[in-house]
């Protein structure tokens, strides 16, 4: 309880030192738009293009393999947790589970979604 | 009622001490920054800003830079999101504090007979608290890249998630083996099972009996940082970075996410892996040397060595991250993939399985 309770006010805390950095950032700077402050940064030159949310397929492929293996890390914690108190019938039935996600692995790296460079 | 409003009161007082001594310290760090650097190249400094004359070796350029930050002008490119452009930076600074409630400053220290646990929050799930405080600061780097409307902040973003993407995996499954020995994702119990010496010396730290799980936590949290060597989502020699669009405080948060961020993984080190507040011989009544001498202390003396202990220690993790920015090159994209996919990964895998089999094994 009062554990919980300490969390509440440091994280009420932790949103008031941002919320008042912001604040203080508004209240004391000047503010005098014009055409060029407000343009995208571009080395000196008119931005060539806008972003249009196409991108390298790698980061998508990237997002996709993470949430297999976070999916993996998020059974493994309560494993861990428990392993000493389950004995060996445990640690077999996860050599089991890693092995089906090691063989995904294994299949991603062989298909070269790992490959950065093709 | 009466005890409910003191310990809200005690809890308050705590978390603000933490969060001014986080705050400190990241602050702190531009001054190491620069003056790190420039003992490591051969040049003097920052030793420009002064008060009277008075230069306190640079210490005044914080100051200076703060005050600069706060009074520039706040610059926002056409077709940003306005909203999500403001909120970007305060979710990237709330929730790299926010993982401090579960860092042990310490251990109990007694005083007018109440026992206070030198931490914000001692939760038993804190691990995943943390791992999930690290998880969000992803938000404040890709929300940051996408609103700005800019080519290049949309790369940095997008390398900054899929880097600490990457990375994440390799750090929680490192950690897996502290848990599997200690049963607990509780950090302050993780810290007490670490005290105690094996043969009087070598203390029973998490370096010890999980060396590699240390190196790729390490690795894996100097990447979460984003800073050099792994600084490609702000390479500011290529794309400037998730934060080019933005000015004065706003930057500025950003620049104080990844120190505070440098001083969550300096304690995160600390604490898993080098005893956090132990000190080894250090009891609950003194120290006990292996050949039989003892110096007994008040307790009160032994809990503020344990914070005293915590702090040397994260300073020392500081000063190391520090010389390794200012060692190492940047990777480059496809090496940082490298690295995190098939070196960090299947190491953390195998430590896991290892360290599983161990404790099946020995029970």
């Amino acid at each position: 309880m009062n554990e919980n309770l300490g969390l509440l006010i440091f994280l009420l805390l932790c949103c008031v030192v941002p919320g008042g950095m912001l604040l203080l950032f508004a209240l004391l700077g000047p503010r005098n738009p014009n055409r060029v402050k407000e343009t995208p940064f571009e080395c000196g030159l008119e931005p060539l293009s806008q972003p249009e949310g196409l991108l390298p397929v790698h980061f998508y492929l990237v997002g996709m393999l993470f949430i297999l293996f976070d999916v993996e890390l998020v059974w493994l914690f309560p494993w861990a947790r428990v392993l000493r108190e389950q004995g060996t019938l445990a640690f077999v039935e996860m050599l089991f589970f890693l092995g089906f996600v090691l063989a995904g692995f294994g299949y991603a790296w062989k298909k070269g979604a790992l490959e950065w460079e093709k | 009622m009466e005890p409910m409003i003191l310990d809200m009161l005690l809890k308050a007082g705590l978390g603000l001490i933490i969060l001014g001594m986080v705050l400190n310290i990241a602050g702190l760090l531009t001054w190491v920054e620069r003056k790190q650097s420039a003992l490591m190249q051969d040049r003097i400094g920052a030793n420009r800003a002064a008060i009277f004359g008075f230069t306190a070796l640079g210490l005044l350029h914080g100051i200076a830079d703060a005050v600069k930050m706060f009074t520039k002008e706040d610059c926002m490119p056409k077709g940003a999101h306005r909203f999500i452009f403001n909120l970007a930076p305060a979710i990237s600074v709330a929730f790299a504090m926010a993982a401090f409630a579960a860092i042990p400053f310490g251990n109990t220290l007694t005083l007018f007979s109440r026992t206070i646990n030198l931490q914000v929050a001692e939760l038993d799930a804190a691990l995943l608290f943390v791992l999930a405080a690290m998880s969000i600061a992803v938000y404040g780097v890709i929300l940051a890249g996408f609103s700005s409307n800019s080519n290049y902040a949309v790369l940095g973003g997008m390398r900054a998630a899929s880097q600490m993407l990457s990375y994440e995996m390799s750090m929680g499954l490192s950690i897996l083996g502290l848990v599997l020995l200690n049963d607990t994702m509780n950090l302050q119990e993780m810290v007490r099972a670490q005290g105690g010496t094996w043969l009087g010396f070598i203390p029973r730290w998490g370096v010890f009996t999980q060396p590699l799980a240390f190196l790729v936590f390490t690795t894996a949290v100097l990447a979460e940082t984003k800073r050099a060597p792994f600084d490609l989502p702000e390479g500011e020699s290529e794309i400037i970075g998730y934060f080019v669009e933005y000015s004065g405080m706003k930057f500025g948060m950003f620049l104080l996410t990844d120190f505070i961020e440098t001083v969550l993984a300096a304690c995160l080190v600390s604490v898993f892996f080098f005893g956090g507040w132990q000190i080894p011989g250090l009891h609950a009544t003194g120290f006990h040397f292996p050949w039989g001498t003892t110096i007994p202390l008040p307790p009160l003396a032994v809990s503020l060595l344990g914070v005293a202990a915590m702090m040397t220690k994260v300073v020392f993790f500081n000063w190391l991250f520090m010389a390794l920015r200012w060692t190492l090159p940047r990777f480059r994209y496809d090496q940082l993939m490298h690295l995190g996919w098939k070196i960090l990964l299947p190491a953390s895998i195998a430590n896991v399985l290892v360290t599983a089999a161990w404790v099946a094994w020995r029970g």
